[in-house]
């Protein structure tokens, strides 16, 4: 006779209100586990996306992602020079913010090259970017239909595709652009300040006893042009031909001045070590305290769902009942009350998961970690329960 | 042979100044088929008395002999299996019944059986059988709550039957009754008593039920002071 389910199908609704607030604590546990996996997904996404062996960005920058890089675009012609890369493209990324339907919005541009690396890895609705200017790409999260206009740096940019799941490593969606226009957008100067910026210029020319009047207006359009230049790229992206040596590569190109080659590795390295760190550790200092206050709580069930059965626990020992089959009944209750609030927690976050405004990432090495924890958890709550119920004395069944 | 015997059993608790003698030297037999009576005032002894019998208390000095079995002899005999001797030799009735309330009269009464090996097929027939021999066949799925004061007493004397014990141990049964149902089950311990072939042993307070006993022994400050054999 199984003593522990009796007693539960006696107790039903305090069992079952016990295990749901139980299992709303293990939901926010895997909840945690999720979110921490979903910073992970987040924080990596582009970088898997782009699939470069090499990132080379600014000397002593740790760029694109975690600091500024700013680099000239041309140098992706040098670098597909080097021997063993196979293709190399000019990307830029910035993160905007603008108010749209007076709530803020903000999203991350991506600029590549048509026909290049980095772009938008899947459309799920609409078509890529055919056009070189105005055209833009968005993810499905930034809730803007195909056919609209989103207006940045001054110019309209029609929807021309949906991306997906594509997020920065801040949890903002990706949107992409070329790298003309990125560049425009990033770099340009509005027309006051061009003009300004030529004035100035000219002033200065003038005033040099070297040029005449004439060279200086003559020259002035020419430097304009060098210094507004808007040719510059947050990172150039290699991939290697197959077989190509990568450490061969990175060390040939850390050779030149000015630049620094990045690994796809290195790239994760910076992004999951040193960007998502303290929130990764907040998450599992997080998810270990709520445990252990599961622990806790599981306890003080246990153990007073004992002490209601102080008086039981003593009848049964004066009528024979064996150790086991009281051990039994304390053991089961605990771990059937784990195993239900974690069915619970599971099934709450399973129907919930898609509300989260982060990326939630369900995976089985963390559920079935937590299970186990639960279940040690359980055994040792009971243990409290089991220690008082051993010390119950026959004689305590007896007298009124 | 005798169901129970004991000589000189005394327990003694604390020391020194603190001693307090709650037994003292009582020496007995009962025979199986005998319906006995412990009788005294509170404190007089009566549930040491019980308490010792039954395994629960460690005696002092003195010797019981249980079923043939020596059970203490200035003490437990080291390696003593008390569970066992509880479950194969004693039967319990208390005064509150100490059913257990999540489990139904058959299920209360199966637990005994399975303590002691039978499976829960033939646990559940047996279980039926005695109930519905006590008048309980109407009320085999209730559980303790429901029943009245009477039916949760007659199911507790068919746990303590379950395993046909030699000696049953009872504390107080009728207590917690009225006239009628303490007489009921006095007269059902009585008939259980020679049927079986059990001893029992109640230990009470009760004047109203001492017409019911074989014998009577009145306990005074720990000890036997009095004797009295009913002719019934």
């Amino acid at each position: 006779m199984n003593l522990a389910l009796r007693d539960i199908r006696h107790q039903k609704s305090r069992f079952i209100q016990t295990c749901l607030g139980l299992g709303l604590l293990l939901g926010v546990v895997m909840s945690m586990s999720g979110i921490y996996r979903g910073l992970f997904t987040d924080a990596t996404g582009i970088l898997n996306a782009t699939a470069a062996d090499l990132w080379v960005v600014q000397q002593d920058t740790s760029g694109p992602f975690a600091a500024t890089s700013r680099i000239p675009e041309e140098i992706k012609y040098r670098i597909r020079a080097v021997p063993g890369v196979a293709q190399a493209s000019a990307l830029s990324f910035q993160n905007i913010q603008s108010e749209r339907h007076g709530a803020p919005f903000r999203f991350f541009l991506v600029g590549y090259e048509l026909g290049g690396m980095g772009g938008p890895p899947i459309i799920v609705a609409g078509r890529p970017i055919r056009q070189k200017h105005y055209e833009i790409v968005v993810d499905r999260a930034m809730k803007i239909g195909l056919g609209e206009q989103l207006q940045l740096g001054g110019d309209d940019y029609t929807i021309v595709g949906h991306t997906a799941k594509m997020v920065s490593s801040a949890g903002d969606p990706v949107a992409y652009v070329t790298l003309a226009d990125a560049q425009k957008i990033q770099f340009k100067d509005d027309n006051n300040a061009i003009r300004n910026s030529r004035e100035k210029l000219a002033s200065q020319l003038e005033r040099l006893p070297v040029l005449s009047p004439n060279q200086a207006s003559q020259l002035t359009p020419q430097i304009a042009k060098i210094v507004g230049s808007t040719h510059i790229a947050n990172t150039v992206v290699a991939r290697l031909s197959p077989g190509a040596d990568l450490a061969e590569v990175q060390d040939r190109i850390s050779r030149w001045n000015h630049y620094r080659p990045l690994t796809g590795k290195d790239q994760e390295h910076i992004l999951t070590e040193g960007m998502i760190k303290k929130a990764k550790m907040q998450l599992g200092m997080f998810r270990g305290i709520l445990l252990v206050i599961s622990g806790v709580i599981i306890s003080l069930i246990i153990y007073t769902m004992t002490l209601d059965k102080l008086r039981v626990i003593a009848t049964l020992k004066l009528i024979g009942t064996r150790n086991r089959v009281i051990v039994g009944l304390i053991l089961q209750q605990s771990l059937l009350m784990g195993v239900i609030a974690y069915v619970i927690g599971f099934v709450l976050i399973a129907l919930t998961r898609d509300k989260f405004p982060r990326r939630w990432d369900l995976v089985a090495i963390d559920l079935q970690l937590l299970f186990g924890i639960v279940i040690l958890i359980c055994i040792g709550a009971s243990l409290v329960g089991i220690r008082k119920a051993m010390r119950v004395e026959p004689a305590e069944a007896l007298g009124g | 042979m005798y169901a129970v015997q004991i000589e000189n059993l005394t327990k003694i608790y604390g020391s020194g100044h603190t001693e307090v003698v709650a037994l003292a030297d009582a020496t007995f037999d009962v025979a199986p088929g005998e319906l006995v009576g412990i009788l005294g005032p509170s404190g007089s002894g009566k549930t040491t008395l019980l308490t010792t019998i039954g395994l629960v208390t460690e005696p002092t000095r003195g010797r019981v002999v249980l079923d043939g079995e020596v059970i203490a002899e200035d003490g437990w005999p080291p390696g003593l299996d008390l569970k066992r001797i509880r479950r194969e030799k004693l039967g319990f009735i208390f005064q509150a019944h100490n059913l257990i309330p999540f489990l139904s009269a058959v299920e209360n009464v199966m637990i005994a059986l399975e303590n002691n090996g039978f499976g829960a097929k033939e646990a559940r027939t047996r279980s039926i059988e005695l109930l519905e021999s006590l008048g309980l066949g109407h009320r085999l799925n209730h559980y303790p709550a429901l029943l009245s004061g009477g039916e949760s007493q007659r199911t507790a004397i068919a746990r303590a039957l379950a395993n046909q014990p030699r000696v049953i141990l009872a504390d107080e049964p009728t207590a917690a009754l009225d006239t009628e149902n303490g007489k009921n089950v006095m007269g059902l311990l009585k008939k259980l008593a020679v049927e079986n072939n059990s001893a029992i042993l109640v230990v009470t307070h009760d004047q109203r039920m001492v017409e019911g006993f074989d014998r009577i022994f009145t306990f005074s400050d720990g000890r036997i002071v009095n004797e009295t054999r009913n002719n019934v």
